[in-house]
Order: C-alpha cells, then sequence, then structure tokens
C-alpha cells in the first residue's frame, strides 16, 4: 500500500539554511546538506530545498548544495525557487535534484510547465500553488493565486490554475496557503481538500502546521498524499518519527522502515 | 575474483550522478570496495562491462530516442547481456524499455527482452492519484536473488516509485514483484541475467542500497 509522505522543508538563502535547524546535533547547523542527512536519518519520506537566494547570479551555491546532498543521501529530493527556463530545470536535475517546484514562471506562463514536462517528464514537475483566500464571509469559498511571497495578487482562481497546469503536464502539486503561512493555525483544509479534488495528481499539503493533529488533518479532511512542514521539525518541537507514529496512530499509513 | 567493472549507461536520461554514488556506497557495504562504477556513453565500454545497468526517466518515446542516438550502445547491451551473459539491471523507464512496446502518448518499440506493453496505470479506486508517486511495499511473485534478504510484504521495507505507466510481462514468471495501487502493478521483473525494478533503488534507502549491493553480487 502507498504511504503518506512527510516532507520537511528547509528555506535555502546563499547556500545556508535560513535560521538554522535547531533541535539537530549539527557541527553546522547552517550547512543544508547537513540538515539533509539528519532528516534522512531520521526518516523522512522526501526533502524539499526552497531557494530564496535574491540574486541570480548566486545560483552556484545551490547547486553545489543539491549535489553534495544527493550524494549524501539516498532519498527523493525536491529543489524549488527561481526557476525561469527549461535550463534551469536541467541544470538542478543535473545537480541531483529528483524534482524541481515551479512557481512564478507557471503562472506567468503555463505553457512552461507543458515543455518541462514534455522534457524531463511529468514525474519531475512540481507546480507550487501560493493561494490566499478571497471570498468573504458568506460568500462561495473562493481562492487566487498570489506570487512574490503572498504580496502579489494575480487575479487568477486557484482551482481554475490547478487544473490548468495538470493538464499541462504537472506531475504534482505543492499547495501552500499564504493566509495560514507562519501561523501555526492548521493548513487551510478547505484549499487543499479543493484542489485535490479538482486534480488526478497528488497534492502536497503546505502552510500554517503547529501541531500533528494538522498533519493528520492535512490527509485525511484535505486529501493530500504528503503533508509537508518546517518548523514544527526544525525548531525541535516534533520529530519526524514522532510525526509518523501520530499519523499511523490515527490510521494513516506511514513508512515506518527505520 | 578480480574487480569488477559497472557500466551506468549514460544517454543523456537525467541525472545519473545519484544512481552511480548509491551503486558506490552500496559496493562499500558490501565489502566489494574495487568494483568500479562508471557512467559511461561508450559502447565499447557497456559492451565489455562485468556488470550493465540502465536507468532512465521522463516519456518513454524520448529514452528510446535518446539510447538510439549513443552509436551503438543497444548493440553493446544486448552483447553484454546476451552473448556475454552479464548480469543487466534496467531501472524506472530503463526497465520499461525492456518490453516489447510502450504505449506513452505514442507506440514506440522496446528492446523485447521481457516481452509485454507499458501502458498506463489504471487503478480500480478512482481517489487514487497518478502518478503512483511515493512509499510502496514489494509483494513477491517469486523468490529472486535481487530481493535476497529483504524484508518484503506488508511489514516489510518500502520502494520510492513515481510513474504514469507499468509494463504488464506477458509471461508471468517474468514478474518477480509487485505492488499493490488500486490492483498489482508490476515493480520487479527477470529473466535469466536480465532484471529491472519500476521503483528507484538509488532513492529507496535502505531497501535500495540493499538491493543494489546484491545486484552486485549477483551470479545469474
Amino acid at each position: 500500500m502507498l504511504k503518506t509522505r512527510i516532507i520537511p522543508c528547509l528555506d535555502v538563502k546563499d547556500g545556508r539554511v535560513v535560521k538554522g535547524v535547531q533541535f539537530l546535533e549539527l557541527r553546522d547547523a547552517g550547512d543544508p546538506v547537513e540538515a539533509a542527512k539528519a532528516y534522512d536519518a531520521a526518516g523522512a519520506d522526501e526533502l524539499c530545498f526552497l531557494d530564496i537566494t535574491a540574486s541570480h547570479e548566486d545560483r552556484g551555491t545551490l547547486l553545489d548544495v543539491v549535489s553534495r546532498t544527493a550524494e549524501a543521501c539516498f532519498m527523493p529530493l525536491t529543489v524549488g525557487g527561481g526557476i525561469r527556463t527549461v535550463a534551469d530545470i536541467r541544470t538542478l536535475l543535473l545537480a541531483g535534484a529528483d524534482k524541481v517546484s515551479i512557481n512564478t514562471a507557471a503562472v506567468n506562463d503555463p505553457d512552461f510547465v507543458a515543455r518541462g514536462a514534455e522534457k524531463f517528464g511529468s514525474q519531475c514537475i512540481v507546480v507550487a500553488i501560493d493561494a490566499k483566500r478571497t471570498s468573504g464571509p458568506g460568500e462561495a469559498l473562493e481562492w487566487q493565486i498570489f506570487t512574490h511571497g503572498g504580496r502579489k495578487p494575480t487575479g487568477i482562481d486557484a482551482i481554475a490554475f490547478a487544473r490548468t497546469v495538470t493538464a499541462r503536464g504537472a506531475g504534482e502539486l505543492l499547495v501552500t496557503s499564504m493566509d495560514r503561512d507562519g501561523m501555526r493555525s492548521g493548513y487551510d483544509i478547505g484549499l487543499t481538500r479543493a484542489i485535490s479534488d479538482a486534480v488526478s495528481v497528488p497534492v502536497i499539503a503546505s502552510g500554517g502546521v503547529g501541531g500533528l493533529d494538522d498533519l493528520v488533518a492535512g490527509v485525511r479532511e484535505g486529501g493530500a498524499s504528503a503533508v509537508l512542514a518546517a518548523s514544527i521539525f526544525h525548531f525541535g518541537q516534533h520529530t519526524v518519527s514522532e510525526a509518523k507514529a501520530h499519523m499511523a496512530a490515527a490510521g494513516l499509513s506511514m513508512r515506518l522502515d527505520l | 575474483m578480480s574487480a569488477e567493472t559497472v557500466a551506468i549507461i549514460d544517454y543523456g536520461s537525467g541525472n545519473l550522478h545519484s544512481a552511480a554514488k548509491a551503486f558506490e556506497r552500496a559496493a562499500r557495504e558490501a565489502g566489494l570496495d574495487e568494483t568500479r562504477i562508471v557512467l559511461t556513453s561508450e559502447a565499447d565500454t557497456v559492451a565489455q562491462a562485468d556488470r550493465v545497468v540502465l536507468p532512465g526517466v521522463g516519456a518513454y518515446a524520448d529514452c528510446r530516442r535518446g539510447l538510439d542516438a549513443v552509436p551503438c550502445m543497444v548493440e553493446a547491451m544486448t552483447h553484454a547481456a546476451h552473448v556475454r551473459g552479464r548480469p543487466f539491471l534496467g531501472i524506472c523507464v530503463g526497465m520499461q524499455l525492456l518490453a516489447t512496446r510502450g504505449l506513452e502518448h505514442e507506440t514506440t518499440a522496446g528492446l523485447g527482452w521481457i516481452p509485454g506493453d507499458v501502458g498506463p496505470i489504471q487503478p480500480t479506486d478512482p481517489g487514487l492519484k497518478v502518478p503512483h508517486m511515493g512509499w510502496n511495499t514489494l509483494a513477491i511473485d517469486r523468490p529472486h536473488a535481487l530481493l535476497g534478504d529483504i524484508p518484503t510484504g506488508d511489514g516489510g521495507l518500502h520502494a520510492y516509485f513515481v510513474h504514469s505507466y507499468a509494463l504488464s510481462p506477458e509471461r508471468m514468471e517474468d514478474r518477480v514483484a509487485h505492488s499493490d495501487y488500486g490492483g498489482a502493478v508490476t515493480a520487479m521483473v527477470a529473466r535469466d541475467n536480465v532484471a529491472g525494478t519500476q521503483f528507484h533503488p538509488e532513492k529507496s534507502q535502505r531497501l535500495g542500497l540493499a538491493l543494489l549491493a546484491n545486484f552486485l553480487r549477483w551470479r545469474p
């Protein structure tokens, strides 16, 4: 039986983990490779690096991080942030990423998703959907795509966009609620569910995890195939294995190989 | 025993670096430190190798075109596997290429080493997502050296899958293991000295490294 995946996500800037990973006894808490190895050993099902390096010229450090991670961790690695061209995708895959997560470039040009999927296969094209609820209380639920870290509205309906990019060949959708991101009040279950019901590809729930029950809800109520979280793991609130045990106890199928 | 050479065929399909690193680690863990792992697009190197690995990610037709674009590579693989009888492992689309035909988008001829077609996964449960993406357990159809001492079945180790198409072998005895995903999905095939895994051993942590080590020791 296919298991629900837990995906820790590391924000990386200029080759360093932003804020560091504070619970692990790492020689260098800011080294993404050290953090990746620790999550590999802890039983994470996949890893995600989100590159928030401001300038495109500094991408070399990210590629070095990706290739050193791929040499040490024999588990799937997704890399997102700043991917604009087919050449960007190729460079990351050759460095050792298994999947790339495309955000703004897919919003600007959904055909970019098709070009990536045709060249490298749908299995490695993840589209990151950052959405905010735009309907008021009492209105029919509606979410819009936002870019630039949730600051810039696009007027594009999130559910329609999910259908569009899936039809273009996205193999997976990473759905982040920009309302919930960093709020620790749980995923936006309505958003996750609406997108999961609208598409045939797997959905990763993201944005807002405050506790382990939120992970369960993302799958059970949100219909997600995988759950992504950052701070609850990085700051030592919970280990990956605690999260898995909790989700398994709630009746979800988890990989407990370790 | 003299040091062996394992040729991983480089034909422009995806990242072979991590596959090579996984084989190097598996060789170390198996005490086969002298085994040489080479990434190569040289047909001669493949023809003369002790063991051959055909990886592959992406679309079936693309992979086939990529393989055909390397001069004499299909002949070299065939020589290694069928004249010299060397152990051969296909991974993901590399395994699917062993089939007779691929039916992804268009009909593409495979190598025909494991008779059968590669068609879309159609889970009986419409709630199941495609691609079949993530960690699944293996159900054994018949014992095989590559799965050797690996715990399988519901309580066993997991393998990492990511695919929308699967190989249906004509001869059921060619199927070594399957996974359940709204029906049986072929996870591993083998015939004589040729084997293939739909999952990615190089991404499958413990199960994967154990399988690669078994391949390095395999004497079919």
